[in-house]
């Protein structure tokens, strides 16, 4: 029997009016505007964009104030809004190599051509609190010194020349699509790059680290880490030539892992990617290590059960916004199903005290 | 250097050149340079916001993977004079693609010096300065090492 309960709607109208007044908060505050939220919290807007997968900074940050800074709220709307919009393509893949790059560091080689640039990163910093952000301080502005704009090249290409490091061949295959065909396993590597991309940043942060301590140890060093602005360019049918179509910013990293060789590989280093929207380097390189422990069936390494190289583990569990709804819906009303467990507990008690009177009776 | 990077090396023709551009305007700009009223025309495709999946390959060279979408608006159109233009605008501010589409087809016509002149040309500057801006930043922050000599081997 199915019984459908009615009454709840004013109660409903009334919690989402109070949530509104409590999304204001006090009003002799100032009400954030979306710009303000989207050139300085832009760290959280790059996360919505990344999990939410649609770059868009103006709609991530107005995600962000309706969700009151929940981001995996604002995850869930930007994902709700991406579904309303038709596809006009897609894009040639981006050329990373040709960035604009803003940071660009390198763990493995101190000399790398091209230089190790800094960027706006919060590393060196004291973490100490700055009160002069509390103060309304003025923003000082940033020191500048000569420069052309020019290419980078990635450190991998030199690396590559004596064969001490796993290439990356150019392969065209057309990769699947986990928004528009449910996710087959086992996955191939772009599937899981495109589930990693959008999984949850804390998620794959851990695993990373469950890595790095040795569950799934690929001794990894972060070979190269490029955050800057790179061109979309996409074929439009009606030309019959590519056209820019915009411009993004990314953070990629390669990893480089020391690999004693396995059954079928030489000794030779091999490789991690992270590709994320947005100066996001900390799940890029979280990205770029579970790529990594993922990849052990393809360098003949031996599975060791551990959580980073199983595939299934890694990829049911990454999205946040599935997590979040599975999770959440159990506070939902299940008066239906509790009763239903309620009478079954009962009906269990009853035939245990059933079976300790007739033992307690022989 | 692996071949991929090969692929872009063949230039860009003109017109590629101001689509790119265009497409990347900041809307506002954009308006600025070209305000209200544009010239006549008919919507072939009237401005229609979507998204477009953005593709990197694994290792920066290998396999294609998708990355996530963007937003872009595109639209095609024709001026009074027959000439089609066409723009895919990131964003989703339709009033971009509209005037994006708009110069495209301006610059297939007499008009192309003088759209030149008064929207490109300030456009390409702007975005010129923007980008030197960010690499003289950059360049800044770039590390200076030097050996300092320790220890007592003399």
């Amino acid at each position: 029997m199915y019984v459908a309960v009615k009454g709840g709607e004013r109660a409903i109208d009334n919690a989402h009016a109070w949530l509104a007044e409590e999304r204001r908060g006090d009003p002799s505050v100032a009400d954030l505007t979306i710009p303000q939220i989207r050139e300085q919290l832009r760290l959280a807007v790059n996360r919505v964009m990344a999990e939410g997968s649609l770059y868009d900074p103006d709609l991530a940050a107005l995600a962000i104030k309706q969700a009151r800074g929940d981001l995996i709220e604002a995850v869930f709307l930007i994902r709700a809004y991406r579904t309303t919009l038709p596809r006009h393509g897609v894009s040639l893949p981006v050329e990373t190599a040709q960035m604009a790059v803003a940071r660009r560091i390198s763990a493995t080689f101190k000399d790398a051509p091209g230089g190790q640039v800094l960027g706006p990163t919060f590393d060196y910093t004291h973490r100490l609190l700055d009160f002069t952000l509390a103060a309304n301080g003025e923003a000082p502005v940033a020191p500048r010194a000569p420069a052309a704009p020019g290419m980078v090249p990635h450190i991998t290409s030199f690396l590559n020349r004596d064969g001490m490091i796993e290439d990356a061949p150019r392969d065209d295959t057309l990769p699947p699509d986990l928004t528009r065909e449910p996710m087959e396993l086992p996955a191939s590597r772009a599937t899981r790059l495109q589930a990693i991309a959008r999984g949850d940043e804390g998620f794959i942060l851990s695993l990373a680290y469950s890595t790095q301590r040795g569950y799934g140890r690929t001794h990894a060093f972060v070979g190269e880490l490029r955050i800057g602005m790179v061109a979309v360019e996409m074929e439009v049918p009606e030309l019959g030539f590519a056209i820019c179509i915009g411009e993004i910013e990314v953070t990629e990293c390669e990893t480089v892992n020391q690999f004693k060789g396995s059954r079928t590989e030489p000794p030779q280093f091999t490789r991690g990617y992270g590709l994320t929207f947005g100066q996001n380097e900390r799940k890029s390189i979280a990205m770029s290590l579970v790529d990594r422990a993922l990849r052990w069936k393809e360098l003949g390494e031996d599975f060791t059960g551990a959580p980073a190289q199983d595939e299934e583990f890694v990829l049911m569990h990454a999205d946040n916004v599935q997590a979040t709804g599975f999770l959440e819906h159990i506070k939902l009303p299940h008066y239906v199903d509790f009763q239903s467990e309620l009478e079954l507990v009962r009906k269990l008690r009853a035939e245990v005290e059933a079976s300790a009177m007739r033992e307690a009776a022989e | 250097m692996s071949s991929h990077s090969m692929d872009r090396a063949e230039p860009q023709t003109a017109r590629q050149e101001w689509m790119g551009l265009l497409a990347r305007a900041r809307p506002a700009a954009l308006a600025g340079l070209l305000p209200d009223p544009l010239p006549d025309h008919a919507l072939l495709r009237a401005p229609e916001i979507g998204a477009v999946m953005v593709r990197g390959r694994a290792g920066a060279t290998g396999a294609p993977f998708n990355l996530g979408e963007m937003t872009v608006v595109r639209c095609s159109l024709r001026l009074a004079s027959g000439a089609v233009g066409h723009a895919v605008v990131q964003g989703r501010d339709r009033d971009h693609a509209r005037r994006a589409a708009v110069v495209d087809a301006l610059m297939q016509t007499g008009a192309a010096a003088a759209i030149r002149a008064a929207v490109l040309d300030p456009l390409a500057q702007a975005e010129a300065e923007a980008r030197q801006v960010r690499a003289e930043k950059a360049a800044a922050t770039k590390v200076e090492f030097f050996t300092m000599v320790r220890g007592e081997d003399k």
